[in-house]
């Protein structure tokens, strides 16, 4: 990490400036006319900045502030692991980001036909996958996944002439769609949504105003230090106190009205949106990124036959069905709600893709200690 | 103890090798059965304390012993040997023998290990044991065929002498923390190294003997100096909650406080591991009564290798076993580091 970087990233990492937001926050929960006020944030980034500054205990008790969809490992359905898991059998290389190898699919995963000898490499990048394509005279197909910032990597690539043995396996998810069916879910009381900021450089704050006038729930763009955090959220009081459904940037240092137009074109050159299911949630039409029919070429399904019927013949195990992870996605219930949380799945030995992903809401709860209520702790000598 | 009941896999896994949870299981449901007593005066095998005590007349006995496996065998500030006899030396010192008798030392070496690396890695442990104030009295070779282990393992036990024991269990409600200096160092030196990333860092390793530190701050407070425990795997996490536990108190840590290199606290950052967890090779944490803290605090941080040293956090009645780190921003617990963060590091 270049040193002036870190030092600009440690100026929102200051705890005074930190406690007058914290105030101002307190403040505007009190003035609203109901409590509890539920927000949702639709981010594992947030998800880990929260937890990992322990912002929880600092939140008002009357404020719910619930973890989304907003994990792409997680919400990586079955179907798509048993394609990557079905090829891999066959004797396909294969190149994926870590915590895709440990996604359960129907009755194996990636790390599972790895260990019985398939060809599955771990990637930082698309560009390392294409490196590895270079290196090989064999088929190399990328499962990819990611939101549409990861996805425009992805398509960079397949601008730039890969190799023709390179394919992708696409599982690239689309935010601002899964938010639709959450604002519509009758169990969710969810008052404004909290943005992620670094999926909004890229989409533009425009993005969310067809929303916001078919739903009438207003939208914050938020960073991802404590302080862009609990400036999101003072703005997302500010707005839901007001009445008036809008879009606020709350992460101006990165995020415009218009995003990356670049970056939007190269994404909707390679990529059309189509339904699909997300694990756990919902099928969540124009949800999933597939590749154009003009780069079919690269396209790993059209590429091959993928038959993954000798997945299927298979009872999922007693403890996947008591996994929780659905409604720990959609915001219903909690990590702490879910009877095998911490007992049966730890990261260690993962039920649900939450556990595996380090975007995971279980995963985060787990590394930082859950959700205990810190907000009483007394200090000193008893 | 309940909370190990789960740790019961038919195979012992990498998971029980990584100083948590897991290997306490280990202990307790398999080694210390049957074994380890010392009577009622000593510290046995069932404590799992950094080392036994026997009582000897009005002294103690102290006796510790440590395997070291790590890689690479040679590191940015250390190398396996350094890393033996340190941890050894370092282990004595948590009991409060700070003057080490003797050590001994057995090596098992990988077939084809070449005599270069060997002489390189002796002349670290010569050095070491001169810096450290003592030396190795017997040993033991062993030789293993190609691929039935990495390289070199080295075996370091270390006995010494003290007139008090400190246990890592004697904290209480008011109790200060306090650490000899920055923490993660040496686990994320290590992993700097590894990383796919191939980060280029100046990030090296605490690895170093703190006896003579710890020796300073006992005579400086012989009775106010509660409890002591060196960071090593699981990093400054591990360590609080062994010793919240086993005194059964909560200890609240204000994260702010704690001495961390901006080096350290950047490649934390970008490989996704918390410095708190992260491995220490050359540092110390003691628990201190609250009118002892300010005059410990003075002669650590007079001390060359404790000069970053600082009070970070105090002892609560409120959630014993538990360890609340206070961010700044809010609180939120400490987890115990489980499984292999960083394989084979120390």
């Amino acid at each position: 990490m270049n040193p002036d970087a870190a030092f600009e990233q440690l100026k929102f990492r200051d705890p005074v400036r930190a406690r007058g937001l914290r105030d101002t926050l307190h403040r505007l929960v009190r003035c609203a006319d109901h409590a509890p006020v539920s927000i949702m944030h639709v981010c594992g980034s947030h998800e880990q900045a929260i937890a990992k500054f322990g912002l929880r205990a600092a939140f008002p008790r009357e404020l719910q502030v619930i973890m989304g969809p907003g994990c792409p490992v997680c919400v990586t359905d079955v179907p798509e692991v048993d394609e990557a898991v079905a090829l891999a059998k066959q004797g396909i290389r294969i190149a994926s980001y870590g915590d895709m190898l440990r996604v359960p699919g129907t009755s194996q995963s990636l790390a599972d036909a790895k260990a019985e000898g398939a060809k599955v490499d771990v990637v930082y990048s698309v560009t390392q996958a294409v490196e590895l394509a270079r290196q090989h005279d064999e088929e190399l197909v990328f499962f990819a996944s990611g939101f549409e910032t990861t996805a425009v990597a992805t398509a960079a690539v397949l601008v730039a002439d890969p190799p023709d043995n390179f394919s992708v396996l696409s599982a690239h998810k689309y935010i601002p769609p899964v938010m639709e069916i959450v604002a519509e879910m009758p169990e969710t009381k969810i008052e404004g949504f909290l943005a992620a900021g670094h999926a909004a450089t890229i989409t533009g704050s425009a993005v969310f105003e067809k929303f916001i006038e078919r739903h009438g729930l207003p939208v914050v763009i938020a960073g991802f230090e404590p302080l862009d955090v609990l400036a999101g959220l003072v703005k997302l009081l500010e707005v839901i106190n007001s009445g008036e459904a809008r879009v606020e940037n709350a992460f101006p240092r990165c995020v415009t009205r218009d995003g990356n137009v670049h970056a939007q074109k190269l994404l909707w050159r390679v990529f059309r949106p189509t339904g699909g299911r997300w694990r756990g949630i919902a099928h969540v039409p124009n949800g999933n990124l597939r590749l154009r029919d003009d780069f079919a070429r690269y396209d790993t399904r059209r590429r091959f036959t993928i038959d993954a019927s000798a997945l299927w013949n298979y009872a999922p195990p007693k403890l996947v069905q008591q996994c929780q992870c659905g409604d720990i996605m959609s915001g219903i219930a909690s990590p702490s709600d879910c009877v095998l949380f911490g007992k049966e799945c730890t990261p260690d030995t993962p039920v649900g893709a939450c556990m595996v992903s380090a975007e995971g809401t279980c995963k985060i709860w787990h590394q930082y200690g859950g959700r205990p209520d810190l907000r009483s702790i007394k200090r000193g000598a008893a | 103890m309940t909370r190990n009941a789960r740790f019961v896999d038919e195979r012992i896994t990498l998971k029980y090798g990584s100083g948590g949870g897991a290997m306490r299981a280990l202990i307790e449901q398999i080694f210390a059965k049957g074994l380890g007593d010392v009577g009622a005066d000593g510290v046995g095998l069932a404590a799992m304390d950094d080392g036994a005590a026997i009582r000897m007349g009005d002294r103690y006995l102290v006796i510790t012993t440590d395997s070291h496996v790590v890689q690479p065998i040679e590191f940015p500030g250390g190398d396996i040997g350094r890393l033996a006899v340190a941890g050894t030396v370092n282990d004595l010192a948590m009991m409060g023998a700070t003057e080490p008798l003797a050590l001994t030392c057995a090596a098992i070496i990988e077939d084809g290990f070449a005599r270069d690396d060997l002489k390189r890695i002796w002349q670290s442990i010569r050095a070491t044991c001169e810096e450290a104030g003592t030396t190795i009295v017997t040993g033991d070779t062993k030789v293993m065929g190609h691929g039935e282990l990495d390289g070199i393992v080295l075996n370091t036990t270390g006995v010494g002498i003290t007139d008090r024991l400190i246990s890592d269990a004697g904290l209480q409600p008011g109790d200060k923390i306090l650490v000899t200096g920055t923490m993660g160092d040496h686990g994320l030196a290590i992993m700097a190294t590894r990383n796919e990333l191939a980060l280029e860092t100046t990030l090296e390793s605490d690895v170093a003997p703190v006896h003579t530190l710890v020796r300073r701050a006992l005579e400086v407070a012989p009775e106010g100096v509660v409890a002591l425990k060196d960071p090593t795997r699981g990093g400054l996490s591990s360590a609080l909650h062994e010793m919240a536990g086993k005194s059964g108190v909560g200890i609240i840590i204000d994260e702010t406080l704690v001495p961390l290199r901006d080096e350290v606290r950047a490649v934390g950052e970008l490989l996704g591991i918390d410095p708190l967890v992260s491995a220490n090779e050359g540092k110390a944490v003691f628990g201190l009564r609250p009118e002892s803290a300010p005059a410990v605090l003075d002669a650590v941080r007079a001390h060359p290798i404790g000069r970053n040293a600082a009070i970070v956090g105090e002892c609560v009645s409120d959630r014993p076993g538990f360890v609340v780190l206070d961010t700044g921003f809010g609180s939120r617990l400490l987890a115990e580091p489980e499984g292999e963060l960083l394989p084979r590091i120390c």
